[in-house]
């Protein structure tokens, strides 16, 4: 049990250092690295419950997607941190109060749950789960994502499409004036096409 | 049970699906070009998926039950919200040809549209309900916006959609609550749990309710919660315009429908209430509201706002008449807006649209025929006998009321009168004011046909009413059979 926690330390305390340093770092561009790292470690910390299905799904959508999103942002903008940093001092009352309240809830929960263990686990009994020993939990999920809950996922996936739809009908413009390559018209191009040969007799110039 | 029998009763929604993404997959070759043949396909679709719907199956199986419903209710609904799509998407593709303007995403976002909200409409529980809106509500926010090159067409959209991911969110919130205080999404079990406790349900389960309320009084822009309707009327492009006044207004109010007769029915001392007071703030800005207003789409979404009041008062009688009353009234309002849209669409003042209400003045002169099917819509809206709208009206009051609700009843005959205040205004200008300058002849046949059919249904209505009751009444005993 000994290398699980030493995973679990390692993974924790990275994480807490990686997450110290989103907010801390003088280039927007290491927080949004230091965030991935964040990303990293909790994956990390969810493999360490068993949690596969969670790890993976944090990999590709927060680092793969979430992430890399915000880092075109972060260099497309431009943002100084001179300016964000400016409001640090007066933001912090009420930051650290929502943070405060929090931490609050989290206790009363974790207290709740250790006072009165039933209090989760009846709820979590009533919900059919299967063996964990017997199936990863990646296959428990698919076996009802696709079966029980086949018409709302491809309900799901069609308002994707329809995202990416909108996505392109209303951003793509057609631009004018823009010479495009023609594979066609270039290749089926012959010499008698474009090719006139001339005599020029001297001194005379020649009418194109 | 093999695929083919387990999928049947999702038929006309797969129909949609697949056909849509393939014409996509024809639109991304051919390009704008081929925008024609991709919206008369789709109309054909409509009408296919209309057939299927009709003469499919009449209850959903065992696999689909969960998520899917199909019941008498649902099947007057669906088709209607097929019919209104399908109007909408012919009265679009005249419109985009004059304009030159022709994209073939069009006519494929509303059948994506379509489809959610038929996903909508059949839903059994709170997740399929919460996906069939969003699919419903995104194709719309691209549809508001869809020329993107005028101002208050992206206005429009942008507006549409940072109010409807609130609504979207408030629902979504209510749907947890929901989830949290009683323990199940599913429709019946929902029932069936409040049904146990003694029709109580406790107040984190009262608030999700009202949030869900608030979500779904917000998709069938109900006061006070029409702020957009207003906005987005106006800039979105006409046919879009006719589009969210047919269809997704008929899908919203089915599901609110749905929701306060299946799962919260016997939550009746909670949400009626909230209905009333919607319904009566929604008659008093439809009426009051659109007497200030000059611009034709702006004018028809108060109107539309003031038809909401009048269907919320059919809701909160919470009887099986006041149900079968609202969907006559949708039927009726849905033929209704196809035919003042088809006219609106019709008339163009040197190739434009006309915008404002005082471009009709002398218009009987110029036009008469039209002007002749636009006194018919608007003397319906008002609700004048023999027209189709007054019994329409007619039906709403009786409800309310058998139910004893007679403050609302009589708030919403005074806010009729005041309504046609402004109906009667449109037709004296056509009929008795000076043509101040000459409409464009309408050169659309299609156009001419469908508010020809239109104006023949409400000129005809009373010859038969009971026609449609009769669906209207089979829907409705199938929505309270579980109470």
């Amino acid at each position: 049990m000994i290398l699980a926690d030493i995973a679990f330390y390692l993974f924790a305390s990275l994480m807490i250092f990686a997450a110290v340093m989103v907010i801390s770092s003088r280039n927007p561009v290491h927080s949004v690295l230091y965030l991935i790292l964040a990303f990293f470690n909790a994956a990390g910390l969810f493999m360490l419950c068993g949690a596969e299905f969670l790890a993976m799904i944090l990999m590709i959508v927060y680092v793969g997607a979430v992430a890399v999103l915000f880092l075109f942002v972060v260099m497309m903008l431009d943002v100084t941190v001179t300016e964000a940093k400016q409001g640090f001092l007066k933001y912090l009352p009420i930051g650290g109060a929502i943070g405060l309240i929090v931490m609050a809830e989290l206790i009363f929960v974790m207290v709740s749950w250790m006072t009165n263990p039933e209090f989760l686990e009846t709820p979590l009994k009533a919900s059919p789960m299967p063996d964990l020993a017997q199936t990863s939990n990646t296959k428990a999920l698919g076996l009802i994502l696709y079966t029980d809950y086949f018409y709302l996922f491809e309900v799901a996936g069609l308002i994707l499409l329809v995202a990416m739809i909108g996505a392109i009908v209303l951003t793509m413009r057609e631009r004018v004036g823009v010479k495009r390559q023609n594979i066609s018209n270039q290749v089926s191009r012959t010499r008698e096409d474009v090719l006139e040969i001339k005599k020029v007799a001297t001194g005379e110039g020649i009418n194109l | 049970m093999n695929i083919v029998n387990i999928l049947r009763p999702l038929l006309p929604e797969l129909l949609l699906a697949i056909s849509g993404m393939v014409l996509l997959i024809v639109g991304a070759f051919k390009g704008n070009n081929a925008s024609r043949l991709i919206s008369q396909c789709i109309v054909a679709l409509f009408a296919i998926a209309i057939v299927l719907t009709i003469f499919g199956p009449k209850n959903s199986n065992d696999i689909l039950k969960d998520h899917f419903t199909l019941d008498p209710f649902v099947l007057f609904v669906k088709p209607l919200i097929l019919f209104g799509s399908m109007i909408a998407t012919i009265m679009a593709m005249n419109y985009w040809r004059n304009e030159k303007e022709e994209r073939f995403e069009f006519s494929i976002l509303i059948l994506f549209a379509t489809l959610g909200m038929m996903v909508m409409v059949s839903s059994n529980n709170l997740i399929a309900l919460y996906l069939g809106l969003e699919l419903q509500s995104l194709c719309l926010y691209i549809l508001a916006s869809f020329r993107k090159k005028a101002l208050r067409s992206s206005e429009a959209g942008l507006k549409y959609f940072v109010l409807g991911a609130l609504s979207s969110g408030f629902l979504l919130y209510g749907s947890s609550l929901i989830y949290g205080y009683a323990g199940s999404i599913h429709f019946e079990q929902l029932d069936q749990i409040i049904k146990q406790t003694g029709a109580t349900i406790s107040i984190g389960g009262t608030l999700g309710l009202v949030m869900i309320l608030v979500g779904l009084s917000f998709k069938v822009s109900a006061v006070p919660f029409h702020m957009w309707t207003p906005d987005v009327y106006e800039g979105s492009p006409t046919p879009v315009t006719a589009f969210f006044a047919i269809a997704p207004k008929v899908a919203a109010i089915a599901i609110f429908l749905r929701l306060i007769q299946g799962p919260f029915a016997h939550l009746v001392h909670q949400w009626q209430q909230i209905i009333i007071v919607l319904s009566i703030l929604s008659m008093l800005v439809g009426a009051f509201g659109a007497i200030q207003q000059k611009g034709i789409k702006r004018l028809l979404a108060y109107s539309s706002i003031g038809h909401v009041g009048y269907l919320l008062m059919g809701f909160a009688t919470g009887s099986q008449k006041g149900i079968e009353a609202v969907l006559v009234y949708l039927v009726i309002y849905v033929i209704m807006g196809i035919g003042t849209f088809s006219v609106v669409l019709a008339l163009r003042r040197q190739g434009r649209l006309i915008h404002d209400w005082a471009d009709l003045k002398g218009l009987a002169k110029s036009h008469p025929g039209a002007a002749f099917l636009m006194a018919v819509f608007m003397f319906s809206m008002a609700g004048i006998p023999p027209l189709a709208g007054f019994f329409a009206k007619l039906y709403i009051f009786m409800a309310a009321i058998d139910a004893q609700l007679y403050t609302l009843s009589i708030i919403g005959v005074v806010t009729s009168v005041i309504a046609a205040f402004y109906y009667l205004r449109i037709i004296k200008m056509m009929y008795f004011d000076e043509v101040t300058s000459s409409l464009d002849i309408m050169s659309s046949r299609t156009l001419r046909v469908i508010m020809v059919m239109a104006g023949v249904f409400i000129l005809c209505f009373f010859i038969k009413p009971d026609f449609i009751a009769h669906y209207a009444r089979l829907a409705a005993t199938s929505l309270v059979v579980y109470q």
